[in-house]
């Protein structure tokens, strides 16, 4: 039985804040293989290239054949759990305060036993599991043991919900929330349960379309935000920063050129004054009040997500500046997720193909609808993954990107 | 005493057996000296909860208390056999220097449970092979405030990757595992456990370096604090600061001292056995306690006491079942028939155990031992046990990830036996 997560009591401003702490973070680099699948929310082992042994705890060498060739192989987790425990006494200053705490001993159907953290919802040893890979609060990879089927507040189990960033019952901030993007983006965020959204305009006096009909929901308040002027950043997070649990980056500005297509820089330093200075303005006003508050309660500040593109990993010429800025803001993001790692947020980057708006005109399909971005990124969310690839062109570039980075250089040439 | 006789055919027979390992010796050894290696001079640094000393202070203060002992000069020590997880970035080499001590046989054995039966076992075969005269075995460590914490956290690549993670529990959440799997496997309840523990503190009760004073009652065990289900506070050993260390030589040279020594019957050793077992059940002495025993010319009904190593209570079910004091699974059903008071029917950790003296972290690998020289050789600082003849110490260490991976054991024997 899960006892379903309750909203969370108005804060008390004159109590103290606590302070963010993380379980045991260090890892061999043999073992952060783990933690690289699962921030692809993929359950990943060792298996031997030469005779299939599967390997846990993660190895240099084979431990049956001694080959030196391990790959990471992607598991069903199946197993049996062979024994638990409930720790009621820890070292360690981050489950002190988390007691008590459940865990397993899994034996993998594949061969090796695991030490796991136990849902809540698994049948007391003897029983079926099925293991899965999550991020914990520290960014690494851990192993959770869950039901075969699925229980009832399944989400809430209290050991998975530190490792996720569920919208329930938490206050999001979407900087831009006129574009179609934006508007899916706060829809979806109050349908996964967010208890209030702000939505971010740059220029109040523009209407834009469908943008009257969503302030008019009870969950969205309206607050004016320009990522390319550093005082508004600041005031806004002034004003809202020491609430936002979830900050949604979906400021953009997306225009269709290359070098040579159009003369002057004023449309790529305006896509880099958005897509890459507005990311580290946002990053330096937000994100140390966000970190400070990773561990403030049941609906603490969880995660920071940032609308990338897959154009960030490999120059789209046609799109060439555009391309240019992500990958800067790309880069950017993986500075911001190593300084919000301290207080357990979670920097998540969506890298979806062509979305199908004004700017990918031109563009024939697959193109990603903003509502199925949004959706993937509520999803991201709730796994608590790291990077998000969604559709299909996505997820192409990225499987040629994975086998040969310079094949899709030329790939992509006109 | 009726078993009295049984016991003499019995030691001739053991005579005969120890003896004839002692010819095959010379025999492959060709002209070499007889030579037949024993312990002696058992020796604790006093236990404290904390130190703010280095683990060198209790290696030093252990070599010192062996020398007082034996009343040897540091010259005469040619061989040194440390175990001790807290030197670090030292191992023994850097001893000899902190020390002063030149040795021509050294030994590091940072073996934890298993330290004081595998430096025992390598010592004899250094003196027997004559590439040392004298070896000082000694298991020492030291415990600052923060140190136990330190130790889980690098303990091994395994527990920093797959163990320390998940909730920081260190031995205590993989022996709560162990435990439950063998309660509900062998139907063995916190009784049986708490009859271990009590009786162990009954035992530590005449023995001066014990740090738990206090007589256990069930009802305390019962309901102390949990720690990681079943276990409980009584079920778990308190970390602390000491050394335990004994010296290795020939018997003539114990002989010549004047000191009183214990024949080394047989030992062994075994590391990761079992590797397929999918939760640990037992340990490498079920593949080692046929040569064990046959080696020392003994039968498990032969020994008079059992020192085992009990850092949780399921471990000392664990080795009992496996070194054939009763079949596996029905080692709750062999605590219901016995006492393990020294004065008992089945005298268990006579000093009381870790479980009553603490874990001086290797120390602990030597406890056991150590005791067990003491009863032998009539040195006994708790109540001696009755006409002990035969002793058993268990080693068991190391969980490097979900199980301990080393197991060893010793026969130990009085001098006329």
């Amino acid at each position: 039985m899960i006892r379903p997560l309750s909203r969370p009591r108005r804060k008390n401003p004159l109590l103290r804040t606590r302070q963010p702490l993380l379980p045991p973070g260090g890892r061999s680099r043999a073992a952060l293989g783990l933690t690289a699948a699962a921030a692809l929310g993929r359950f990943e082992l060792q298996a031997c290239a030469e005779c299939n042994a599967v390997q846990y705890p993660p190895r240099e060498v084979c431990h049956r054949c001694l080959s030196g060739t391990l790959r990471w192989r992607p598991q069903s987790g199946l197993g049996e759990l062979l024994s638990e425990t409930l720790v009621q006494a820890s070292h360690d200053p981050y489950f002190r305060e988390r007691l008590p705490w459940r865990l397993g001993l899994v034996r993998l159907d594949v061969g090796p036993t695991l030490v796991v953290h136990l849902h809540g919802g698994c049948a007391p040893a003897p029983s079926r599991v099925r293991v899965g890979a999550r991020l914990d609060k520290s960014g690494q990879g851990v192993l959770l043991a869950f039901p075969l089927e699925e229980v009832p507040n399944m989400a809430d189990d209290p050991e998975l919900h530190e490792m996720t960033c569920d919208p329930r019952f938490r206050k999001a901030l979407v900087t831009d929330s006129r574009t179609p993007l934006g508007q899916a983006m706060v829809r979806a965020l109050i349908d996964a349960g967010a208890d209030l959204v702000w939505a971010a305009h740059a220029e109040p006096w523009k209407q834009a379309p469908g943008f009257a009909d969503l302030l008019a929901l009870p969950q969205v308040a309206p607050v004016p935000l320009d990522v390319t002027e550093s005082r508004s950043v600041k005031e806004a997070a002034a004003e809202i920063g020491g609430k936002v649990d979830i900050l949604i980056n979906t400021a953009e500005v997306h225009r269709a050129h290359g070098i040579a297509s159009r003369s002057g820089i004023e449309s790529a330093r305006a896509e880099m004054d958005v897509n890459y200075f507005g990311l580290l303005r946002l990053a330096q006003e937000f994100g140390p009040v966000m970190r400070a508050r990773g561990a403030d309660g049941v609906a603490s500040a969880t995660a920071w997500v940032n609308i990338l593109s897959i154009y960030a990993l490999a120059n789209f010429p046609p799109h060439g500046t555009f391309s240019a800025s992500k990958a800067a803001a790309l880069s950017l993001s993986q500075c911001l997720r190593a300084e919000m790692r301290p207080g357990g947020i979670r920097v998540i980057n969506a890298f979806p193909g062509p979305i199908d708006d004004e700017w990918n005109q031109t563009l024939p399909p697959p193109k990603l609808a903003p509502a199925a971005l949004a959706k993937a990124v509520i999803q991201a969310l709730k796994d608590g993954i790291e990077d998000v690839y969604p559709g299909d062109v996505a997820e192409e570039w990225l499987a040629r990107y994975r086998e040969s980075p310079k094949t899709l250089e030329r790939e992509l040439s006109p | 005493m009726a078993k009295t006789r049984a016991r003499a055919g019995r030691r001739k027979a053991a005579e005969r057996a120890g003896g004839q390992a002692v010819r095959r010796k010379t025999r492959h050894g060709g002209a070499r000296r007889l030579r037949e290696a024993v312990v002696t001079a058992p020796i604790t640094v006093p236990y404290v909860r904390y130190s703010i000393r280095n683990a060198h202070f209790f290696v030093g203060r252990a070599l010192a208390a062996l020398l007082e002992q034996s009343r040897l000069d540091k010259s005469d020590i040619d061989g040194l056999s440390v175990g001790s997880f807290t030197l670090s970035p030292d191992t023994a080499i850097g001893l000899t220097q902190h020390l002063g001590v030149t040795v021509r046989w050294l030994d590091h054995v940072p073996l934890g449970g298993a330290c004081g039966i595998v430096a025992l076992r390598r010592a004899r075969r250094a003196v027997e092979a004559g590439d040392a005269e004298v070896v000082a075995c000694i298991g020492a460590d030291t415990n600052h405030v923060d140190s136990f914490r330190q130790s889980l956290a690098s303990f091994s690549v395994f527990a920093r990757d797959a163990v320390f993670p998940y909730g920081s529990g260190g031995p205590n959440a993989s022996f709560a595992f162990l435990t439950s799997h063998y309660m509900r496997s062998f139907g063995a309840t916190r009784e049986d456990f708490a009859k271990i523990c009590i009786a162990q503190r009954e035992n530590a009760l005449s023995y001066p370096h014990a740090l738990f004073k206090k007589r256990l009652t069930l009802e305390e065990y019962l309901s102390a604090r949990p720690i990681a289900d079943p276990i409980r506070l009584f079920d778990c050993v308190m970390p602390c600061a000491g050394a335990e260390g004994f010296l290795v030589m020939t018997r003539e040279r114990a002989r010549s001292l004047g000191l009183p020594f214990a024949r080394v019957r047989a030992t062994c050793e075994r590391h990761n056995a079992f590797p397929e077992d999918p939760i640990q059940m037992r340990g490498g002495w079920v593949l080692d306690r046929e040569r064990l025993y046959g080696e020392a010319g003994v039968e498990p009904r032969d020994i008079d006491f059992v020192e085992t190593y009990d850092d949780y209570p399921v471990m000392s079910l664990i080795q009992l079942e496996d070194l054939g004091f009763c079949v596996k699974g029905e080692g709750p059903e062999f605590v219901r028939r016995h006492t393990f008071t020294t004065d008992g029917s089945f005298p268990l950790n006579t000093s009381g155990g870790q479980l009553s003296v603490g874990q001086a972290g290797c120390a602990a690998g030597f406890l056991g031992l150590v005791e067990a020289i003491r009863q032998l050789t009539g040195q006994n600082l708790a109540r001696a046990v009755p006409e002990a003849r035969i002793g058993l110490a268990v080693g068991f260490g190391m969980i490097t990830y979900d199980r301990g991976l080393c197991s060893g054991a010793a026969v130990l024997g009085r001098a006329d036996a």
